[in-house]
């Protein structure tokens, strides 16, 4: 077992995948030479050379579009983008090419794409910069998405989608690059796509949360536990497809359920939970489900306001001091 | 444009109502929404209101009548119209009948009854909350595998929600809930204040039985002239007849109390003028003495009632009392078993207290209020003696009760509790 971050932890997944399989390829704006925005291909360019590692110019639609090729005609294209507000510009090929080729072509075409790269809220890069927008990706058939809290979920979870023959958009959480946490030293170490982790198990309180809500909620949940609730927390990693079931059978338990989420309300994929659990869940919940999200307002550039803007500890407590009837 | 104005369905088991007070005499003007009457159903005196305009043409049920729901108490019109043809109607009859088919054309009766029936159920009664019932999917489901009635439950969620909680005290009762999760309840959940700023304090929503206590008392000790009489009992001889009695059989377990019920009943069946009510226009006498025993139960308390305990032996009412303090905590109690007593005993000698006051449960004419029993130094033929002494207070409704009725009774209650024996004579 090594302890590193998950900056490190994505960087293993890379270079074990390209060491393993020579059509894997990565490329992105300053992922070669410069070893990336955020140093998560740090090495890589001097391991696998110019061939397999390539930097792009700053065009998202241009390089995504030659993925999506590359994977048409059978390699296995890593393609970050610097931050997922950069991918906005990509849609047309993420949304129309990708996801949709394998359905087109009658099953002809298998489109193995993993786009990845940070998004979620950032420290102070304001509206166009620090935004949730995985349930846009969520939306659509075709796409896998995932999104890990820890270094192991990190670096198994992003092998997995690598080897998976869809389209995985991979989206890591850019305050959390830096978090550290066990991953165990296989080389073949992987998590399968859409399995949730119980993170913590408790009974009075299911906390459903993803990316940077885990650890805000594992701490909010450490706070209730002293004044005497148990909170179950449970992170989906793969938003889709989404391991409804251990959400439901958690609910089931605890009868009481806040879903957290850094993406605003608003046809956000706590939305969607939200539906699943009452679809399945009904006759098991004792309070209406609550849900905790980023506020329904652009980003703030200002410090206090974007601290406002995003859920913290105190929103979750209170949240499921509510639905437990205690307030 | 007459209109009817029919009983209606106050509370969930209501099935008839008496008139406790008309607020309006016929002749006079009413509007939509004005109270109209007081009317005493199972549970408590709620208003009703008028759901049209015009002057009240007729009172076809007077105070102190009961009708059963739906029947036609009264009509409202214009002060010269002809009203014969609803008249006609009066006793009796479900007012919700089909189509009444030859009426006039005027008469557009039948419609604006039924609707009434509807609304007066969402505006006279906001207390039972228009009869819906809030209850979480989980609750309900709980409740309907469990066999409960949602309706005999009180919600502790926001709005009077039932939630699970309330599910599990339910099917944990008379235990008060230990449901392992921890709640506002309890009050180690309080939020340690600021020093010297104001206290920490949590709103709970008030509980349907709450409010029914609030709502009762304060249509007593307001409207209800109280005086209060004390006296001092020497208990030795009770004391000594239940302790002879329970030997002669372990199993018949009679108490001081249900000897004070006993003795309560023979007293007041010698004062009719005591075993009686107010009835604004009339003084109701009762033959009988229903005596109410005030239960503490979870949040509240509740008194059910000993049918004619004056005619029933001390064992029939002790194991009466017995039951029905059971099935109170367990509010299990129908509504009949805990309205319409006559006079009634608060007991909190077992808490310690001395004397206290109660508050008369209206429309009984007094209550008494029963205090500990304990040894104390009393003269007797000039010589300090220890006595087994109890004192009572007895709350009296001036309106029935006078000063000197009360004493008498008391004088009465007194030489019979101090001499059992008078029982059997």
């Amino acid at each position: 077992m090594q302890t590193i971050t998950i900056r490190e932890a994505l960087n293993q997944a890379i270079r074990e995948e390209l060491a393993r399989d020579e059509k894997v390829f990565l490329m992105g704006e300053e992922v070669a030479a410069y070893q990336g925005a955020y140093k998560v291909t740090k090495g890589l360019l001097e391991e696998f050379g110019p061939k397999r590692v390539i930097d792009t110019p700053i065009t998202e639609l241009g390089f995504a579009g030659l993925g999506v090729g590359a994977a048409m005609v059978g390699l296995r294209p890593i393609v970050e983008f610097m931050t997922f507000n950069f991918s906005i510009l990509a849609t047309d090929q993420i949304i129309n090419s990708a996801a949709k080729m394998l359905y087109m072509s009658g099953g002809q075409y298998k489109i193995p794409i993993v786009f990845r790269g940070p998004g979620g809220s950032a420290f102070q890069v304001s509206s166009q910069h620090s935004q949730a927008i995985e349930s846009w990706y969520a939306y659509f058939p075709g796409v896998k998405v995932v999104m890990p809290s820890t270094a192991a979920d990190a670096k198994g979870l992003l092998k997995s989608a690598i080897r998976d023959d869809d389209p995985v958009i991979f989206i890591e959480q850019e305050r959390m690059y830096g978090s550290k946490g066990e991953v165990p030293d296989d080389p073949d170490f992987t998590i399968p796509l859409g399995v949730a982790d119980i993170k913590r198990e408790g009974k009075d309180v299911t906390i459903v949360a993803r990316s940077l809500m885990v650890p805000v909620a594992l701490k909010a949940a450490e706070t209730l536990e002293q004044q005497g609730v148990s909170c179950e927390v449970i992170d989906p990693r793969t938003i889709r497809p989404l391991d409804i079931d251990t959400i439901v059978a958690s609910v089931k338990k605890t009868n009481r359920v806040v879903l957290a989420e850094e993406s605003h309300p608003f046809c956000g994929v706590n939305a969607e939970i939200s539906s699943q659990i009452m679809e399945r869940a009904f006759d098991y919940l004792d309070a209406p489900v609550k849900r905790v999200s980023g506020e329904d307002v652009p980003m703030p550039y200002a410090k206090n306001l974007e601290n406002l803007a995003v859920p913290n500890v105190d929103k979750i407590v209170a949240a499921v001091r509510e639905v437990a009837y205690l307030d | 444009m007459a209109s009817k104005v029919i009983m209606p369905k106050l509370s969930p088991t209501m099935e008839e109502g008496q008139i406790s007070r008309w607020l309006k005499k016929e002749g006079d003007k009413v509007s939509m929404g004005e109270p109209l009457a007081e009317i005493d159903t199972d549970k408590a005196t709620m208003e009703m209101q008028a759901l049209s305009e015009g002057v009240l043409r007729k009172i076809l049920v007077h105070e102190g009548e009961s009708a059963p729901l739906g029947q036609l108490i009264a009509v409202i019109g214009t002060p010269d119209e002809d009203i014969a043809s609803l008249l006609s109607e009066a006793p009796a009859k479900p007012a919700a009948t089909p189509q009444q088919p030859a009426a006039p054309v005027e008469e557009p009766a039948p419609r604006p009854v039924a609707e009434g029936n509807g609304r007066q159920l969402q505006e006279v009664a906001p207390i039972s909350s228009s009869g819906r019932v809030i209850v979480s999917p989980l609750a309900a489901r709980m409740a309907a595998e469990a066999g409960l009635d949602l309706k005999s439950l009180q919600g502790s969620g926001p709005g009077g929600r039932i939630v699970k909680k309330d599910i599990e005290q339910a099917l944990t009762q008379p235990k008060p809930a230990a449901t392992g999760f921890p709640r506002a309840v309890e009050p180690a959940r309080f939020q340690p204040a600021a020093v010297a700023s104001a206290s920490a304090y949590r709103d709970e929503p008030a509980t349907e039985i709450r409010r029914t206590i609030a709502r009762r008392l304060v249509t007593s000790l307001g409207p209800v002239p109280h005086f209060f009489l004390t006296s001092e009992i020497e208990m030795d001889r009770a004391a000594e007849m239940r302790k002879g009695i329970n030997a002669l059989d372990p199993d018949l377990k009679i108490s001081i109390n249900d000897i004070i019920i006993k003795v309560t009943a023979a007293a007041l069946v010698q004062h009719p003028a005591v075993n009686a009510s107010f009835q604004d226009k009339f003084i109701r006498y009762y033959e009988h003495a229903d005596v109410g025993v005030a239960v503490a139960i979870e949040d509240g308390l509740i008194t059910p009632v000993i049918r004619s305990a004056d005619q029933k032996s001390l064992s029939e009412i002790a194991a009466e009392v017995r039951e029905l303090a059971e099935r109170a905590r367990a509010r299990k109690l129908k509504p009949e078993e805990y309205t319409g007593a006559t006079f009634s005993i608060s007991n909190l000698g077992m808490f310690g207290i001395d004397e206290f006051t109660a508050v008369i449960n209206p429309p009984e004419g007094g209550i008494l209020a029963i205090g500990a029993m304990t040894a104390r130094p009393v003269v007797r033929d000039n010589e300090v003696v220890v006595r087994q002494m109890m004192r009572v207070t007895m709350s009296c409704d001036h309106r029935v009760i006078d000063g000197a009725t009360g004493a008498k009774f008391l004088q009465t209650f007194k030489k019979i509790l101090e001499n059992p024996l008078y029982l059997v004579v």
